[in-house]
């Protein structure tokens, strides 16, 4: 499904990744974990195409097409979907408007009628639901107000409702209690199928007890560096990153 | 910031947008405006310029009564020794006031039509064409219409009806003939002829506009509106409304205008008057969309109006909700003056300016009786080159006992050539008057748009989104339809924008 291939971006004159290769499967489930810092996040944008992260050598394949030739839009529409490590505030604009907005330009890329009001709300509420927010979250406006957890919920919720191929999920586990992880790796389950693919970036070893990861790899220096199983998470959290030797050429 | 002190607070300039170049929004070219076309009709028009000739011309026309002729030539007088107002933030050439022609109408409309199958079918057309069908049957549901079209008002709908209830709802012209003792108790009543130079300009050449008087303890059941339309070249349109809602008396009045695209500017000088009388409540909303000018800015409106609304009676309330994409050069202060005790005056804006556009807009409330409140809400957007102002003054008289005034002015930017400012004068005489005021500017961040996007939202569909969610407390002030119509015309002003 994603195939990327001897990537190097860079944030103004800073290079943040230098030649990282990483392969995700269709119906897999990958997680990426490494040191705060180490351009877990810029990976993530530049799979979503922030214009802010400038790629400088590399490629990128989604599907068989170059994803890095995509308009952040048509990347959505095509199913790439970011859960964003820091969501963002739209004051005046309800979650509900935003949600049926995206889905309903997805829908139409796809060929597919727009839902109707009374549809869209019914689907909404039945995946808030699932995610245990309470359905007056719908009309509250977006990311405004909300509190840590909540925003990342709603991160997920909007992943439910859009229902991406390849859905990229930013440190969704971060302050997050206990319960809100078990309901927000739940909502990542329940989107697992053989046509789907996750990215899921996370500093702690904890949500992959409960999102299970098929591969596991560790991102240091702007590269890919070890690349296991579930193991390898659970040695991380053991040791720690000190003892990756970041500046090893070869990935594994 | 709150202040309850007597002293007036210093103007805050809000900074510049050009403090911080963001690479990502840059305007373009902005879409065209749709509402550009002329009407091909035959129009009867004077000669352009300005003396008491052309006074007595105009009120000749109408058949006014003497008295108003007198009162027309009282303001001309007045005019002729004040000086156009320069303060405002606001740049244009001086007008040749010589070179305006100060009456226009379609010849079809010289012998007044009756009843709507007597208006020429182009104007209905024309009407059609705004998006205002005049036929009553294709109208809204409970919106009644009265359409200016260049000096004269060329239909009213819904009118018996409203006569059945003892609502009148007319042109102004025909308030004059029917109701001369209502006309002649209000009219400058609120806006003297010597108010400030364009409504003294007015006062003398007041071509039509509207007239509404609600009787005691009517609700009116159906919005009225009216719609105004600049056609003919050269001319200004110096439109006179004027609401009196009687005690207990409740009405909604929407306003909407267009104007055809030529690049000389126009002019545009209405005055309104609203009288509040005890118990009693207005609401005013307009949707103003005259032509802006081209990317460039060349021509375009200049809209220099005055609307004022009196509070006159205990718990009476005037509500004052504008939308405003359109014209070259705004100036602007719908105002209420709170008179009765317990009366609440309120102001919701959007000002939006792109390309050349500049608008200096805001409220002015003036608080003199107990217990009176009043709300400002004010939401402005620039892009482009444009440079956006509020302007606001909260007087709080010596007599306003318990006197409340809140103040919000935000400021939204997109791009990096464009201003926005907020000078919000405050003049405190009561101590136990309070007065808050908070104010924010802010920019569409690069971040807001891509969050949007990932979620599938085109760029332009992204930043309307936005936008949209900024001017919220105040759309929803609007009634239905027209909050519908105001977010599409935002969309639209807003269209090539970002790129
Ligand atoms: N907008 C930015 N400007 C400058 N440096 C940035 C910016 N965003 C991220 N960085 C830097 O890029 C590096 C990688 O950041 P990030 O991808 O957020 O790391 P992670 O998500 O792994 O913690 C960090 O050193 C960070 O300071
Ligand atoms: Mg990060």
């Amino acid at each position: 499904m994603l195939e990327i291939q001897g990537l190097s971006a860079r944030v103004g004159e800073k290079p943040i990744l230098e030649g990282l290769d990483l392969v995700v499967p269709t119906g897999e489930v990958h997680a990426v974990m490494g040191p705060n810092g180490s351009g877990k996040s810029t990976l993530a944008k530049v799979l979503a195409g922030h214009p802010s992260v400038e790629v400088t050598a590399g490629t990128v394949r989604y599907l068989g097409q170059d994803l890095l030739e995509l308009d952040p839009e048509e990347r959505a529409r095509e199913g790439v979907f970011l859960a964003f490590q820091y969501p963002i505030e739209i004051p005046g604009v309800s979650n509900s408007t935003l949600l049926r907005e995206g889905l309903n330009a997805v829908r139409a890329h796809r060929g597919e009628k727009p839902l109707d009001a009374m549809d869209f709300l019914k689907l909404a509420r039945a995946h808030a639901a699932k995610l245990g927010m309470d359905p007056t979250m719908l009309g509250r406006s977006v990311n405004e107000g909300f509190s840590g957890g909540e925003k990342k919920r709603n991160e997920v919720l909007q992943m439910l409702v859009l229902e991406p191929r390849l859905a990229v999920l930013d440190e969704t586990d971060s302050g997050l209690d206990i319960d809100a992880l078990k309901v927000v790796a739940s909502g990542v389950n329940a989107l697992r199928s053989p046509e789907r693919a996750f990215l899921v970036i996370t500093h702690y070893q904890r949500l992959l007890d409960h999102i299970v990861p098929d591969v596991v790899h560790v991102l240091a220096g702007g590269r890919i560096v070890r690349t296991g199983d579930r193991s390898l998470a659970l040695e991380l959290e053991e040791k720690g990153y000190g003892w990756l030797d970041t500046t090893a050429g070869a990935a594994r | 910031m709150t202040a309850a002190s007597d002293q007036p607070l210093p103007v805050v300039p809000t900074p510049d947008a050009a403090d911080e170049p963001n690479r990502e929004l840059k305007a373009i070219a902005a879409k065209d405006y749709e509402w550009g076309f002329v009407t091909d009709i035959e129009s009867e028009t004077i000669p352009p310029g300005l003396d008491e000739d052309t006074v007595r011309f105009i009120s000749a026309k109408k058949g006014e009564p003497e008295w108003l002729l007198q009162w027309r030539l009282e303001a001309l007088a007045r005019w002729r020794t004040m000086t156009e107002p320069t303060w405002a933030f606001v740049k244009y050439p001086p007008i040749d006031y010589q070179a305006i022609r100060y009456y226009a109408a379609p010849k079809s409309a010289a012998d007044k039509p009756k009843s709507l199958d007597e208006v020429d079918p182009e104007l209905l057309a024309t009407y059609e064409k705004l998006g205002i069908p005049l036929k009553e049957q294709a109208l809204l549901a409970g919106v009644a219409v009265d359409a200016v079209f260049d000096s004269v008002s060329v239909a009213t709908t819904f009118k018996d009806k409203l006569a059945s209830m003892g609502i009148i709802f007319c042109s102004f012209s025909e308030a004059v003939r029917e109701h001369p003792e209502l006309v002649k108790r209000y009219l400058g009543s609120v806006v003297p002829t010597s108010d400030n130079y364009f409504a003294a300009l007015n006062s003398a050449v007041f071509s039509d506009g509207s007239f509404v008087y609600v009787p005691k303890g009517v609700r009116c059941p159906m919005e009225l509106s009216t719609y105004f339309r600049i056609n003919a070249a050269d001319t200004g349109q110096f439109e006179r409304t004027l609401i009196v809602a009687d005690e207990g008396a409740y009405v909604s009045y929407l306003e909407g205008c267009t104007a055809p695209k030529r690049d000389v500017n126009q002019l545009h000088a209405a005055v309104v008057e609203l009288v509040a009388l005890d118990g009693a409540e207005i609401k005013y909303s307009t949707v103003q969309n005259w032509y802006p000018g081209d990317k460039d800015g060349k021509g375009g409106i200049y809209n220099f109006v005055t609307k004022r609304g009196a509070c006159r009676g205990h718990k009476s309330k005037i509500s004052w909700t504008q939308v405003e994409t359109g014209s070259a050069i705004t100036w602007k202060y719908p105002s209420c003056i709170l008179q009765g005790d317990d009366s609440v005056g309120e102001f919701y804006s959007v000002a939006l300016t792109n390309n050349h556009q500049q608008a200096d807009t805001g409220t002015k409330m003036i608080h003199i009786g107990r217990n009176t409140r009043s709300t400002i809400v004010s939401k402005g957007i620039s892009a482009g080159r444009s440079q956006n102002t509020y302007r606001g003054l909260v007087r709080m008289l010596p007599g306003a006992v318990g006197a409340r005034n809140y103040s919000q002015c935000d400021s939204l930017l997109i791009g990096d050539r464009c201003g926005a400012h907020t000078f919000p004068y405050i003049d405190v005489r009561h101590p136990s008057a309070r007065v808050e005021h908070e104010a924010s500017t802010s920019k569409i961040g690069e971040d807001q748009i891509f969050y949007l996007q990932q979620r599938g939202l085109a760029t332009e569909d992204a930043v309307n989104m936005i936008v949209n969610g900024f001017c919220k407390e105040v759309f929803r002030e609007l009634p239905m339809e027209f909050a519908v119509e105001a977010q599409k015309l935002l969309g639209i002003s807003l269209e090539g924008t970002v790129g």
